[in-house]
């Protein structure tokens, strides 16, 4: 197979299939660290904390929460739209990515696909718990009732969210785990303990790899992934239909669809890259998780970091160009109101930063990208708290004009949801390979650094690249 | 069942793998099954497997999807309860192609992931018959079922040709399921 020679290797350390398994497989196999035990002790009791203000809010009611009569969406639906939109890099880098046969794919895609599924969860929590009445959310599906039957209204966007999340969850959490099932089945056939042994026979629901299963695991796979592409594009288009359908002046605009999307996959990106540089340090997986795949990370980082930007700055000048006094308030205000300060947060970490990848030291620097990752996740969630809240905060009549500040439980269930992701992360972490074992060995022969680049031993273009720094000189002009 | 006898050759590269699956193929004998611990390209064609039809399933389970959804929305909006919201028509069809949308790929999906695990043989707890515990890591067989009665000249045939072929081992192993 032609394998161009400016290809860097996705695999490092001429690793042999065996000691691949190995590596990746003994993080499952060893004993929780104490680091692993300390982070999953804090992260699970923020969780709990969290869970407790949950618990207060169902008891006492959403009074507790800063909301008010003029801004009755404000912290729950921006983490919902927030953990929505982390969630979409997962299917993006597994389904999209699979399509476009991106090889770099496969060192970060399962850990992309589970954070999606665990932040789809933290999202799910925020519409629920803000209906107030949690016991009786099941009155959101259709189903025949006595009322009448009264059923939901199938023209309102909020109904087409239900569909599309429980969807969007269902979906992912099928493809993250039919393609778990071969590498738990290497966990299985090395377990040397009865309980491993039968727990892992248990999950990995029999898989031998034969051809005929693999056969059928590809078809699939591809048509997941077909199936996966529009639905993320859609999931993200229909949240910002809950604001492009309304009539609120700096809500109702058609550019929300591929802002809100962009905006998706640009914080999803950076809640993978914060996973990712934290996992890779933890298990040791600097040799599958290499600099080239986070510098592949930082250019996506780029192209939707500078969608958003342009989306912002369409909006401002839709906004001058409507003519229309009220959108163009809405504007004024967003900028210059009482919340600047979260407008030009969200300018300042969303538009400006991510340029700074355009450098390609900084793209390849961990250090860099790991604070930036974060500072990007900050921008992504001051960005909704800018559309929701300042776009509530002076609605039609002056003397309903308000402001919004959370309460504590507010803010705890907020921190609570991130307690939570993390503890489900870290748990999968310890009990499934993190990287899709035989996904990258798939891509051993053209990917590994014994058979491209610099350091190639052997393979097709023995030739070309044995010369040393042949690979360098066409990377780097010097 | 009745007990089974296999005999197996085992690879240790996929490459040379899919080489021997033709050469014992261009031989004439009977390859039983290859596992190997992840896709190997060119394998299924090189053991002459027709192409799985999962993907015509997939095509029914998401026209099912489409249909109940767009039938049931109807039924429900312009026959059972009809409601006027805001002066729309009762049958705004295109107000319904989100949830259309997500239905088509919600049984889609979930369809053909069943599907799958039927055809595969997989659920949870089901017991493997695992020949080698090397098999989902690094080594790749290729399977031969013996019958009570195969004579044990056919068996030094097929050991033979198997390591001509580059195998690294040959076993063979009773199954009693």
């Amino acid at each position: 197979m032609f394998v161009s020679p400016i290809r860097e290797p996705l695999i490092q350390g001429h690793k042999t299939y065996a000691q691949m398994t190995e590596d990746i497989i003994g993080p499952v196999e060893a004993k929780p660290t104490k680091t692993w035990m300390m982070a999953v002790t804090f992260t699970g009791l923020l969780a709990i904390v969290g869970f407790i203000m949950i618990g207060l809010t169902i008891t006492y009611g959403i009074g507790l929460w800063g909301l008010n009569k003029t801004i009755g969406w404000a912290w729950d639906i921006t983490n919902f739209v927030w953990w929505i939109g982390i969630g979409h890099a997962g299917t993006l880098i597994s389904a999209i990515l699979l399509i476009f046969r991106q090889k770099w794919r496969t060192g970060v895609n399962r850990s992309a696909e589970a954070m999606t599924i665990f932040a789809v969860m933290c999202a799910g929590l925020f519409p629920l718990i803000h209906m107030g009445r949690i016991w009786l959310a099941f009155f959101i599906f259709p189903y025949p009732n006595t009322r009448g039957p009264v059923w939901p209204n199938f023209d309102s966007p909020l109904l087409w969210d239900v569909f599309a999340i429980s969807t969007y969850f269902t979906v992912s959490l099928l493809f993250w785990y039919v393609g778990l099932i071969p590498d738990l089945a290497t966990v299985r056939d090395r377990a040397t303990t009865a309980f491993r042994k039968k727990m892992y026979n248990i999950f990995s629901f029999g898989w031998t790899g034969t051809a005929k299963q693999w056969q059928r695991f590809e078809s699939l796979s591809l048509v997941l992934a077909g199936l996966s592409t529009p639905l993320v594009l859609s999931v993200h288009t229909i949240v910002s239909f809950d604001f492009a359908t309304s009539v609120i002046p700096g809500w109702h605009t058609t550019i929300f669809p591929p802002y809100f999307v962009a905006g998706a996959i640009f914080s999803g990106f950076a809640m993978v890259l914060t996973l990712m540089l934290v996992v890779r340090k933890i298990f040791h997986l600097e040799e599958y998780i290499t600099l080239a795949h986070i510098e592949s990370m930082n250019k996506v980082i780029i192209l939707t970091g500078s969608i958003v930007g342009v989306a912002y700055i369409t909006e401002l000048f839709t906004a001058w160009y409507s003519q229309n006094q009220y959108e163009q308030y809405a504007f004024i205000n967003r900028s210059m109101g009482p919340y600047w300060w979260s407008y030009w947060g969200m300018m300042t970490c969303n538009v400006i930063s991510p340029q700074l990848f355009w450098i390609r030291k900084l793209r390849r620097s961990v250090v860099f990208t790991f604070f930036m990752s974060v500072v990007i996740n900050i921008g992504m969630w001051f960005e909704r708290f800018v559309i929701i809240v300042t776009s509530l905060h002076r609605d039609f009549i002056v003397s309903s004009w308000s402001y919004y500040t959370p309460t504590v439980v507010e803010i705890f269930i907020y921190l609570g949801t991130i307690g939570f992701f993390m503890t489900l992360f870290l748990v999968f972490a310890k009990v499934a390979p993190v990287i899709a074992l035989a996904e990258v060995k798939s891509i051993l022969k053209t990917a590994g650094d014994q058979y491209i680049g610099a350091g190639a031993k052997h393979g097709h273009h023995e030739e070309e690249t044995s010369k040393p720094g042949h690979y360098e000189t066409l990377i780097k002009p010097q | 069942m009745s007990a089974k006898k296999i005999l197996y050759g085992l690879f240790d590269d996929e490459e040379i793998l899919l080489k021997a699956v033709k050469g014992v193929r261009a031989e004439g004998v009977r390859i039983s099954d290859v596992h190997t611990p992840f896709p190997v390209h060119g394998l299924d064609e090189a053991m002459g497997l027709r192409m799985t039809k999962l993907h015509s399933a997939g095509f029914i389970f998401g026209a099912t999807g489409t249909l109940t959804a767009l039938a049931f929305i109807t039924w429900i909006s312009t026959v059972n309860y009809p409601i006027n919201y805001g002066g729309k028509p009762y049958f705004s069809l295109p107000a319904w192609i989100p949830i259309t949308f997500e239905l088509t790929v919600l049984f889609s999906a979930v369809g053909m992931t069943l599907t799958y695990l039927y055809l595969n043989r997989l659920a949870p707890g089901m017991e493997p018959r695992v020949l080698d515990n090397r098999l989902t890591s690094h080594m790749f067989a290729m399977t031969f079922e013996l019958e009570e009665d195969t004579p044990s000249e056919k068996r030094e045939e097929i050991r033979k040709m198997l390591e001509a072929q580059g195998a690294v081992e040959v076993h063979e192993k009773d199954f009693d399921q």
